[in-house]
């Protein structure tokens, strides 16, 4: 397990580096705006962000103030450090993200294992078309079609986030964000659930008189949940993708939101830092992930 | 009435029956054997009995179980069968459990659907159980699960789940096929133990099995019941025809012709062969340990032993296909050294194997032209299509196929044919010394002759030498000149045909013979001549790697390892060769 930690450092470096480079390749500066500043004050600025100095000076800088835990100053949010920005959008994002993936596993593993048990049916075929009209509409199509439909027409739920309270604002914007993900789940459990189904030890099962309930809660659950298991990882990442779109689209003040301005504001810390934030994250839940599977598939523990 | 009472019992995928029209009856307390080769539907007859065929089986006639109708009823009430009345134990228990539940929660379930037993009750019940299977440390085994047992005690935790209700009728599909011969036999002896007033529908292909076991035998053919009757009767005078092929080619290790010595020059000699790799944790396993064998022109040598005995180790490493740690290997004068891709070209070329899969040893992609002629592109590149496909076609005659095939895949074969291609491949480059691991263990006993027989043709036409690796003693002692028996990567004794089978010097030895099952009802079978089961080859057990099972074994077996010594006419590896009497 150690190993698999220490395995991800390389990775996390090489997201760093290519984040680094990439950021600074994009043309224009932080400070690039269509009021020209004069040559001198521009030089100041640059000189005091030390945008002047060669690249590798500026990565050396920039990692040693990584290993001490700081990600520097917000080039646009003036009076902001990196870390304050995502200390305030990302509970935000997190919110949603875990209600997504919550509503995705829940929605997606029963329409997946209810279509796998009545397979053929017309029930299977409402489920297996839904599912595909998911994985084949994009979340910015999804997203204000969504909108347009529930908010304006018939004025179920609040189009927006600002001004609004409590639970209805987030309605939208998480579904709109489990939609695809309930779609590849509930494929995902399906396929693997008939697998498991047609294995030996669940004709044993039935030859022990078990009855389909026993059999599918007591022998086929576990095993048939280890696709959907793995899928987690790419989920993960996928929803967090999801909210940089949704937020935008609902107008969510979370790190998505801050992750785009950031790009087109040329924020290079801030875009950087948010890049880093999410690949430890995505990193350190696909090892949460490997964990859970060999805790499901003792013959993985024990290697 | 009778316990069991099947009626034109017919299956059907689409048009096909697979079971055509069976009728049969068991009696309570009776044990009947179902017998036929792979296809012949007995394991469908099973499957049926129970409502456990997939959803597109179509089935017709009548299952009679106590009186009740049991064919195309629903789930719910087929439930209250299985377990209670019926218990079923099936072939490959690694796939017939569960990997991810430990063993004793899916004994546990048993007993709590059907409210048997509850809580610490249960678990109770459960141990009971299996301890009552053997299982060695039962409330240890419990937690256990089925990837941490071995074959053996799997297929107890199989027949301890199909026992713990206490049936009134087994069904046992082919229950020891996967099993080492040893184990084999212990599994048959606890069925028989445990059996008590059950009735048993005892499946095999086996004849040996049933021979002694069964009162009544059932014969299959391609799905039609062909005999039944009283075992001893089928056995002394069969009237079907297939019945009579089955008896014919059914080989017995106990009697019959062995082959004389061949008395000719070695062509190929192993010095102290040793072959060791690391297992999934890392331990050093020793797969093959100072092996010393030779084999003469013309000479069938068979390589015997149980699973982990290291014979197929021993031989992939004489080709090249492993390393070896330690000894060399002469052919022809020359070392055989490396890896078999840096070999020379006359090396590789007179050296050829044969697997025992033979469908999953072709390629699906190829089609039997091109594997068959293959051999024939890499070492006669010069020849031209036509004269290499003229060859193949001849090759292929010699094997009993004919040009018809050329064009067919590997999976439009039967399991014989497709042997058969292997055998081409293996023969088209007229080479000197063949090697078959388990060629025919995975081949129907009426084909197994038919492959055997090719084999013994192509060395009397060419004075081929052949390696033949197996764990079967009634084959090896139909096709070899020579016996090696192999324990724990040791070798053990090595003789001739006519001294191993008319005296075994070794206790392993003579527990191989006993353990092989007789087909013939006459002979009562003996009971498991071993305990226990193959110790891992990470730590062996200390001096002769034999003493923990022998019943021969004194304080020096544990002491002193047993070097091969010459008594007699074999070479043996046992302190206590010369003491011990294992004539009978």
């Amino acid at each position: 397990m150690l190993l698999r930690l220490l395995g991800a450092i390389p990775t996390l470096l090489l997201v760093i580096v290519l984040a680094f480079l990439m950021v600074h390749a994009a043309p224009g500066g932080p400070f690039d705006d269509e009021r020209v500043l004069p040559t001198d004050v521009a030089a100041n600025i640059q000189a005091a962000y030390h945008l002047d100095e060669p690249l590798p000076q500026q990565f050396t800088r920039y990692m040693a103030g990584l290993l001490r835990g700081d990600l520097g100053p917000s080039y646009r949010y003036r009076d902001y450090t990196v870390s304050e920005l995502i200390g305030s959008g990302f509970p935000i994002s997190l919110q949603l993200g875990a209600l997504a993936m919550a509503l995705a596993l829940l929605v997606g593993i029963s329409s997946g294992t209810v279509a796998a048990l009545k397979q053929g049916s017309m029930l299977d075929r409402v489920v297996m078309s839904f599912a595909m009209t998911g994985i084949s509409i994009p979340v910015f199509v999804v997203a204000p079609v969504l909108v347009l439909l529930l908010a304006v027409k018939l004025q179920w739920l609040p189009a927006g986030w600002s001004g609004e309270s409590g639970f209805a604002k987030f309605v939208l914007p998480v579904i709109t964000l489990a939609l695809p993900q309930i779609a590849y789940i509930a494929r995902l459990t399906r396929a693997s659930m008939i697998d498991v189904l047609g294995c030996d030890f669940i004709r044993t099962a039935r030859s022990q008189g078990l009855g389909s309930k026993a059999i599918i809660r007591v022998h086929a659950l576990k095993p048939a949940m280890l696709p959907v298991l793995s899928y987690m990882g790419p989920a993960i990442a996928a929803i967090l993708t999801g909210t940089v779109v949704v937020e935008e689209v609902f107008g969510i003040p979370g790190l998505g939101q801050f992750f785009v301005r950031g790009a087109l504001n040329r924020d290079y810390t801030l875009v950087l830092g948010i890049v880093i934030f999410y690949a430890a994250l995505i990193i350190s839940l696909n090892l949460v992930v490997d964990i859970l599977y060999g805790f499901i598939d003792p013959r993985v523990r024990q290697r | 009435m009778s316990l069991l009472e099947v009626n034109d019992l017919t299956v059907q995928y689409g048009n096909n029956a697979v079971v055509d029209t069976v009728s049969f009856t068991v009696d309570r307390g009776e044990s009947v054997g179902i017998v036929g080769e792979s296809g012949s539907g007995k394991t469908q007859t099973a499957l049926s009995l129970l409502g456990l065929l997939p959803r597109n089986a179509k089935m017709t006639g009548s299952v009679r179980f106590d009186g009740e109708e049991l064919l195309n009823r629903g789930e719910n009430h087929l439930d209250g069968f299985r377990a209670q009345r019926i218990g079923i134990i099936f072939q490959s228990p690694m796939q017939a459990l569960n990997p991810y539940l430990r063993i004793g929660k899916q004994l546990r379930q048993i007993l709590l659907q059907h409210k048997i037993a509850t809580g610490n009750d249960a678990d109770a019940k459960v141990n009971q159980m299996l301890d009552r299977v053997g299982l060695p440390d039962p409330e240890r085994q419990f937690l256990a699960f089925p990837h941490e047992l071995s074959g053996g005690m799997r297929q107890r935790v199989m027949i301890a789940s199909a026992l713990i209700c206490a049936p009134d009728l087994l069904i046992a599909d082919e229950p020891t096929t996967a099993l080492d011969v040893t184990v084999q036999a212990q599994i048959l002896d606890l069925l028989e133990e445990l059996r008590d007033d059950m009735a048993l529908l005892l499946i095999t292909h086996d004849l040996g099995i049933v021979a002694g076991r069964c009162e009544r035998l059932l014969v299959f053919q391609a799905g039609k019941l062909v005999e039944a009757g009283a075992t001893v009767a089928v056995f002394a005078s069969p009237r079907n025809e297939h019945t009579k092929r089955l008896l014919a080619a059914a080989l017995r290790a106990d009697r019959g012709e062995v082959l004389a010595p061949a008395d000719a020059k070695t062509v190929l000699g192993v010095e102290g062969a040793t072959v060791s790799y690391r297992d999934s944790h890392n331990a050093r396993l020793q797969a093959v340990v100072g092996v010393d064998l030779s084999l003469r022109e013309a000479e069938t040598l068979a390589i015997v032993g149980e699973s982990g005995s290291g014979k197929s180790s021993l031989v992939r490493a004489i080709l090249g296909l492993i390393p070896m740690q330690g000894g060399r290997v002469v052919y022809a004068g020359e070392p055989l050294e490396g890896p078999v891709e840096l070999r020379a070209a006359a090396q590789r070329r007179d050296l050829q194997l044969v697997f025992q899969d033979p469908v999953s040893a072709l390629n699906p992609q190829m089609r039997v032209q091109t594997i068959v002629g293959e051999p024939l592109l890499v070492h006669e590149s010069t020849m031209t299509a036509e004269s290499r496909k003229d060859q193949v076609i001849t090759m292929l005659q010699k094997v009993g196929l004919d040009e018809s095939y050329l064009r067919s895949y590997p999976h439009q074969l039967s399991g014989g044919q497709a042997q058969r291609v292997a055998i081409a491949r293996a023969l088209i480059l007229k080479p000197k010394i063949l090697i078959c691991d388990e060629a025919v263990a995975a081949i129907d006993s009426a084909v197994r002759e038919q492959i055997l027989d090719l084999l013994r043709m192509a060395q009397h036409e060419s004075g081929l030498s052949i390696i033949f690796i197996s764990h079967d003693l009634a084959v090896v002692r139909s096709i070899s000149h020579r016996v090696a028996v192999m324990y724990l990567g040791r070798l053990v004794e090595v003789a001739n045909s006519e001294n191993l089978f008319a005296l075994p010097r070794h206790p392993y030895t003579k527990a191989l013979l006993d353990a092989s099952p007789v087909p013939d009802p006459l002979v009562a079978p003996v009971a498991a001549p071993l305990k226990g089961e193959i110790p891992s080859s990470v730590s062996p057990p200390s001096g002769c790697v034999f003493h923990p099972r022998c019943q021969y074994a004194e304080n020096i077996c544990s002491e002193r390892r047993p070097e091969l010594r010459q008594i007699g006419g074999a070479r043996v590896a046992c302190h206590r060769a010369e003491e011990i009497d294992l004539s009978s």
